[in-house]
């Protein structure tokens, strides 16, 4: 057992320690917030690091280096719940991204957010986002798995109702919530079934973990009512919560929506890590999701496919996994706000990230994952740098010529976009995409996904060379000094600190260097990343698999490699020949100008323009319905249940009165009659009772009298 | 008229004078009196009785008219005791005004 692996829980609690100390210190503290939280994701990076090499050293000693620590948590009935955390080839380069694009991305944040009155709960709660991710990262169980995922969710919500007084904010914030939970009892589901299945919630535990050789040959044998496997019906329920999690196809409402948080959120949350955890989910539960292959039903390519079976999950994950990346990529074209295209870019990239998983197995799908998690923070942290430049403007089209304004923003949103696009050779993009594009090729049961992959490449290609037509090129069409006087003064007094305003006050202008560092590095990593990726050089799926890499050229040109990435290479060529001819060459003059593609198609415009009504039909359907069973719900309780209540009431307050009425007119009456005779009749006899001896003798006197004729009257009669 | 009947129709006078003295008057000292003259007409009713009774022989009524009249000693002693504690109290004697023994 590693020091590391050991310790690997320092690594989730130093933010959570730095959110929670943030969280109770004053609001004026800027400088403390942005310290501890800097510091813990630096310290966090360091231990990820060392954990990356310590999985670097074990790398090819037996099969898959894997170590799992933790502690007992709770007991209930005869069993404990362990909280277990691994380390793993999957969770070292997943802590190293997480951490390292968190580092930068907090960073940026001080800039970005260098005005915000609410400075601190911005930390606070980036923090503890950091926090509840790495846990997700590390655990080993799927319980601590869960709790983390719900945190992630939850910081999810803060975040993007972070400016919670815009009404639009509050109501993403709210939708990525509820459509994320509809994932999640999916996930609950499919995790109660899991532990009744196995009796463990551990990923692995010496060969009784629930993704291990015993647990998984149980599951598979067993059937439910379906006729499905039970390890297909689990594997199914939890995928539900990645597709909710990751965007995917029914689900991924919420994330365009999400863009209503502040940009750093948007990069770190909704693009380069939080999405990802959905397809990390995938990854991780990958042995349950591929168990039960059937045997010789198909012939698998030798090359990639050896260890993958086709089971019904992985054909359910990749299919939606396409259809994600060509809905959302073909969404992307036609939206007008920067960080929306960039949202569904990332849908559609995330959609290309379960195609690999589904077809390609983990290290396909992971390595887009990382690479995009790179290039994608860059994108939006780039957004960011231009909506920071142009007074929070965030419609492309009142955009234009930012190139010559802001310089190393442009170089390195450039690097980005090209990545995205999959440009060949030099950019990382290229070979995770073509990575997936090439399994999807050899994918036996379908050829349909590697055509809808090849589509969305297009598309992909062709929007992103859109966008950065109109942000960066052309004129710059934004409103001028003049119309929004007093927003341009404030933002004056705002970014007074930057060099690049003395000209003109309104005028676009690049942003401070703690926002630009952030963006070279990410663009370094851009392109550097895909050549631990590349067909010749497999090192990143042998790291995973723990297959010692071998480096060999000849790869490049068998099994039709050569000839996928070539057409690959012509198909990203393509889209940005085409975006460049549509929107590069022939400039909009003004921002009122309608698209091109508006023109030519005004119908499939507006259908891509909405986003082909999924949220009209949900509205439609699914709000209508939830409001219809609510209504019907506020029926049920004010009149049925409610009336029943009332009618109880009713009779009791009935029966109450009729005793109130005995009790006061019949019994208390009757008593007090008699005590006020006795009372008064007492009063009266009291009065005899004069005190005056005299009278009492003469009464005697009298009396005596009156019993002396009685006794004579008496005889004589 | 019998000496008996006599007898009889003094001690009536004067227990009826005593009895009318101890209601009307207001003095505690008069009323007092008034008493002492009943209880002395019982004594001479003891007297008749015994003195023309059927056995005048025995001094039986002798006797118990002394006890009586030692009786009666003792209660005037009381009674002026008591009538003069009462003074002391409420600096009267009027009867009229001594009627603390009301419920």
């Amino acid at each position: 057992m590693t020091w590391i692996a050991q310790n690997l829980w320092l690594i989730p609690v130093l933010p959570l320690a730095a959110s929670g100390v943030i969280a109770v210190n004053k609001q004026r503290q800027r400088k403390l917030a942005a310290t501890l939280a800097i510091g813990s994701m630096v310290l966090a990076f360091l231990l990820s690091l060392c954990a990356f090499s310590a999985t670097l050293l074990h790398h090819g000693d037996n099969g898959v280096f894997r170590e799992v620590a933790g502690f007992n948590w709770l007991q209930f009935g005869g069993q404990w719940l362990h909280l277990d955390w691994l380390l793993d080839p999957l969770t070292a380069i997943m802590l190293v991204m997480v951490s390292f694009v968190s580092l930068l991305i907090f960073i940026f944040s001080v800039g970005y957010m260098e005005h915000d009155e609410n400075f601190m709960r911005f930390f606070c709660f980036l923090s503890l986002f950091a926090a509840a991710m790495l846990g997700v990262v590390i655990a080993n169980n799927l319980l601590l798995f869960f709790i983390c995922w719900e945190l992630v969710g939850l910081t999810s919500y803060l975040l993007i109702g972070f400016w919670y007084h815009k009404p639009s904010a509050a109501a993403a914030a709210k939708k990525a919530f509820i459509t994320t939970r509809i994932g999640d009892l999916g996930l609950l589901l499919g995790m109660v079934w899991l532990y009744a299945e196995t009796g463990t919630l551990n990923f692995y535990a010496d060969g009784h973990g629930c993704l291990e050789q015993s647990a998984l040959a149980t599951m598979v044998t067993h059937m439910t009512a379906a006729g499905m496997a039970v390890s297909t019906a689990i594997g199914l329920l939890i995928f539900l919560g990645a597709v909710g999690k990751s965007g995917q196809l029914p689900l991924h409402v919420w994330l365009p929506d999400a863009m209503e948080g502040p940009t750093p959120v948007s990069a770190l949350i909704h693009a380069a890590t939080m999405v990802a955890a959905g397809v990390f989910l995938v990854a991780r539960v990958y042995p349950l999701m591929s168990a039960h292959a059937p045997i010789g039903a198909v012939d698998i390519p030798p090359s990639d496919l050896a260890e993958t079976g086709i089971t019904t999950a992985l054909q359910v994950v990749t299919w939606i996994g396409a259809l994600t990346a060509i809905f959302a990529a073909s969404i992307a074209v036609a939206q007008t706000d920067i960080k929306r295209i960039l949202a569904y870019s990332t849908v559609s990239q995330l959609g290309y990230m379960m195609l690999g998983l589904g077809v390609g197995g983990v290290a396909v799908g992971m390595f887009h994952l990382i690479t995009h998690a790179f290039f994608k923070a860059l994108l939006f942290l780039g957004s960011g740098s231009v909506i920071h430049g142009c007074h929070e403007e965030q419609d492309v089209r009142k955009m234009g010529g930012l190139k010559k304004f802001m310089p190393v923003t442009f170089a390195t949103y450039a690097i980005g976009m090209l990545a995205l696009s999959g440009f060949p050779l030099f950019f990382s993009g290229f070979w995770s995409k073509d990575e997936i594009l090439h399994s999807a090729h050899g994918w036996a049961v379908s050829q349909i996904p590697f055509y809808l992959g090849c589509a969305g490449a297009l598309l992909t290609a062709f929007y992103m060379t859109r966008q950065v037509a109109l942000v960066f090129f052309g004129n710059y069409r934004g409103t001028g000094v003049m119309e929004q006087g007093s927003d341009a003064d404030k933002s004056a007094v705002q970014h007074s600190n930057t060099p690049s305003l003395h000209h003109s006050i309104s005028a676009p202008h690049e942003s401070p260097a703690v926002m630009t560092v952030p963006l070279v590095i990410l663009a370094v990593f851009a392109v550097l990343l895909g050549f631990v990726g590349t067909p010749a050089w497999p090192w990143f799926d042998g790291f995973l698999n723990g297959e010692p890499p071998g480096f060999n050229f000849s790869k490049l040109t068998e099994g039709g490699t050569l000839g996928l990435m070539l057409a690959s290479a012509a198909i990203v060529f393509t889209g940005l020949g085409l975006g460049w001819w549509l929107y590069g060459k022939r400039q909009r003059k003004t921002a009122e100008e309608p698209d091109v593609l508006q023109v030519a198609q005004p119908a499939a415009f507006r259908l891509l323009e909405n986003k082909y009504f999924v949220d009209e039909i949900y509205d439609a359907t699914v709000v209508r319905f939830n409001a219809w069973a609510a209504q019907f719900c506020d029926f049920l309780d004010r009149w049925i249940w409610g009336g029943a209540v009332l009618l109880v009431t009713w009779v009791t307050l009935g029966l109450s009165r009729l005793y109130r009425f005995t009790d006061e007119f019949v019994v208390d009456l009757g008593f007090d009659t008699s005590c006020e005779t006795l009372r008064e009749g007492g009063g009266e006899i009291s009065k005899w009772h004069s005190g005056r001896v005299q009278t009492y003798l003469r009464v005697i006197g009298v009396a005596l009298v009156v019993l002396v004729l009685f006794l004579i009257w008496g005889r004589k009669s | 008229m019998t000496p008996l009947q006599g007898c009889l129709l003094v001690s009536a006078l004067l227990f009826a004078i005593g009895l009318a003295g101890a209601v009307t008057r207001r003095n505690a000292i008069l009323a007092l009196v008034g008493i002492e003259l009943m209880l002395n007409a019982a004594n001479l009713n003891f007297i008749a009785f015994w003195r023309y009774g059927p056995n005048p022989e025995a001094l039986s009524g002798m006797m118990v008219v002394i006890f009586s009249i030692a009786i009666a000693a003792a209660e005037a002693a009381v009674g002026l005791a008591l009538i003069i504690a009462i003074y002391r109290h409420y600096r009267t004697v009027n009867l009229d005004e001594i009627k603390n023994l009301k419920g």
